[in-house]
């Protein structure tokens, strides 16, 4: 596959949302490692800068919107039904980490298996469809989890949640959130690697072009449908690693984690953060989970208000999103110096 | 038998509803290709007017019948015009995402005002009671939502067959490229299309206003549940869609008779991910070009 711009390569369709790869990869590399450098640092300091809990929750969406990422910005799939996946795998989570007391990497680990176990019939599925059939479609399943979880109280709990998660790592106290944060993140950034060599894969590149071109890439001979839906079945793996930390990390899971509007706000964190720019996420995550603790701090009840009000001005008025916005001044400007 | 036919009618009572709601979902996708997640919102706000001019301004069912839906079918005109008619031309996800957002907002305005319980809104007297329907009674009131839902899904219906506008409508949305190639201006249509689609969803909510707890997060559930039955009806066919959500409602009401809980729940889900195997652009659908 070549490599994509979002300057010059003509769109498959108008206004539809693209891989912005390009702007990133093209950059020099001292660039590339010195923003590597500075995420990795900023990473390092985030919970001496504000709440060691908001920081944790950073994180674990950080991961969720990296996930829905890679497949509205890779594979051109908008998923409105990853509140599925992020909550199996908190449920998950929760029961092996409350029922045998393992470690809680490994309980994750589990969490984040049966989230992309339970992707594959419901991916099977989804990717009959495109667009916004997928949408629905994905939302419609997600629901169902939902149904099924609220009415499946014997091991759910129903609405009082599963309670008391325990945080278990042999030979550490991670009772304090501060302690936590730093054994949660390798966690974190092992599945922000593995989404960054899926993209970098070829596998990665063959998807790029599915979703720049998908009649194109069917003609190339490419199985279309078996590649979308292993990108389904590893987003969801993904996002079930964030899902499966937040349980651990709340040492609470609650039905609302399956909740439709979940799924609604890690979408709109992809685009708040850039679509199809993989990092974007993070900065999208990172001003949201920031946002919503700032809001119910001070007491405020409608949150719903503001992040709906995000949503739309964000729809409207900024859709390449930050990341999206600064790559484009970069390019513009590294253009400009070249002439 | 009498348990059977007496389920068999329920069913249809609430199939009437995802009917109504997925017949404006239906016209509006044809001519905007816009999923309109706010469908539900709208409901809701139908709803929540009839109980509001009831409660605080005296004014009965039957007048509500009239002020909601035209009052929410004029915002919704407005709607179209200020935001939803800028990303039209875009991909339809951001308007799902746009329309998203305003479910948001829509929600948490009506909840900061009246709070999450529900609001009892009693049936309107000369609605009250029940009539012998030969094998069994029936609430007066839900043999008039049924009749009169199928009134409004016939008389839409003659509208789309028998009028120059339905013409349009029907034409744009089967083959949106070929009208557009036959001269036709559809965009003159759309806006009207947009706001009829919003003036029936607040139909369907003040006619549930008296059956169904009315508060601000009634809309959302169902409206994803209408999102899987216009799936399997076919998003394109306005009568796919129409189809589906009676037989959806029959099949939810046979489900929750005979069977338990946990499946009756994820039926319409079932049956959403058998016509995805067997027919995926939906029963009465056509598959769409690559969009």
């Amino acid at each position: 596959m070549t490599e994509t711009s979002t300057v010059e390569a003509p769109a498959a369709s108008p206004g539809r949302p693209r891989s912005a790869l390009g702007a990133v990869a093209t950059a020099p590399a001292w660039v590339r490692y010195a923003l590597l450098a500075a995420g990795l640092g900023f990473a390092l300091w985030l919970p001496n800068g504000l709440y060691p809990a908001v920081a944790v929750d950073m994180l674990c969406w950080a991961l969720f919107a990296v996930a829905v990422d890679l497949l509205l910005g890779f594979t051109g799939l908008m998923s409105f039904g990853h509140a599925a996946f992020w909550g199996t795998s908190a449920y998950v989570t929760g029961l092996v980490a409350i029922h045998s007391g393992a470690p809680f990497p490994l309980a994750v680990l589990a969490g984040a298996v049966a989230a992309a176990v339970l992707a594959v019939p419901i991916g099977y599925l989804a990717v009959k469809r495109t667009g916004i059939y997928f949408a629905m479609v994905t939302l419609a399943f997600a629901q169902m989890i939902y149904f099924i979880a609220n009415e499946w109280r014997g091991v759910t709990r129903g609405e009082n949640g599963l309670q008391g998660v325990p945080r278990v790592l042999p030979g550490v106290d991670l009772t304090d959130d501060y302690y936590f944060y730093y054994a949660a993140l390798p966690i974190v950034l092992v599945g922000l690697f593995v989404a960054w060599r899926i993209v970098h894969s070829p596998f990665g590149r063959v998807l790029v072009g599915i979703c720049d071109n998908p009649a194109r890439a069917r003609a190339l001979g490419y199985p279309v449908h078996r590649y979308k839906l292993v990108a389904f079945v590893l987003s969801a793996f993904v996002a079930g690693l964030g899902g499966g930390l937040f349980a651990v990390a709340h040492r609470f899971v609650a039905l609302d984690v399956l909740h439709w509007t979940i799924s609604g706000k890690a979408v709109i964190v992809v685009v708040l953060g850039g679509i199809g720019t993989l990092w974007g996420g993070l900065i999208g995550a990172a001003i949201l989970v920031r946002l919503e603790d700032w809001l119910s701090f001070s007491g405020f009840e409608s949150i719903g208000l503001v992040t709906g009000g995000i949503f739309v001005l964000v729809v409207l008025l900024f859709r390449k999103g930050i990341w999206g916005s600064v790559a484009d001044l970069v390019a513009r400007w590294s253009a400009r110096r070249r002439e | 038998m009498t348990g059977f036919l007496q389920n068999t009618f329920n069913g249809l009572v609430s199939g009437a509803f995802y009917a109504l709601l997925a017949l404006g979902l239906a016209v509006i996708f044809g001519m905007l290709r816009v999923v309109n997640f706010a469908h539900g919102a709208f409901y809701m706000l139908g709803a929540f007017g009839a109980y509001v001019l009831l409660a605080e301004a005296g004014v009965p069912f039957w007048w509500a019948l009239v002020i909601m839906p035209v009052g929410l079918g004029l915002f919704g005109v407005l709607l179209e015009r200020t935001l939803i008619h800028r990303l039209t031309r875009l991909d339809p996800l951001y308007n799902f995402l746009l329309t998203f957002g305003l479910t948001l907002i829509l929600q948490d305005l009506v909840k900061s005002r009246y709070g999450v319980q529900s609001s009892p809104y009693a049936t309107p007297g000369e609605l009250d009671g029940s009539v012998d329907l030969g094998l069994f009674d029936f609430p007066t009131y839900r043999v008039f939502i049924l009749g009169f839902a199928v009134l409004v899904c016939v008389a839409v219906w003659w509208l789309l067959s028998h009028t120059r506008i339905g013409l349009v409508v029907r034409a744009a949305t089967e083959r949106p490229e070929l009208t557009r190639a036959f001269g036709i201006d559809v965009g003159r249509w759309v806006t009207p299309v947009f706001g009829f689609g919003i003036a029936l969803a607040g139909l369907a909510g003040v006619l549930a206003a008296p059956m169904r707890a009315v508060n601000p997060l009634m809309g959302a559930d169902l409206i994803i549940v209408v999102f899987a039955v216009v799936v399997i009806g076919g998003l394109g066919s306005i009568f796919g869609s129409v189809a589906a959500g009676f037989g959806i409602g029959l099949i939810q009401a046979w489900g929750e008779a005979y069977a338990p809980p946990i499946l009756s729940q994820t039926l319409v889900f079932i049956v959403m991910a058998v016509v995805l195997l067997w027919r995926p652009a939906g029963l009465f659908g056509r598959e769409e070009s690559p969009a």
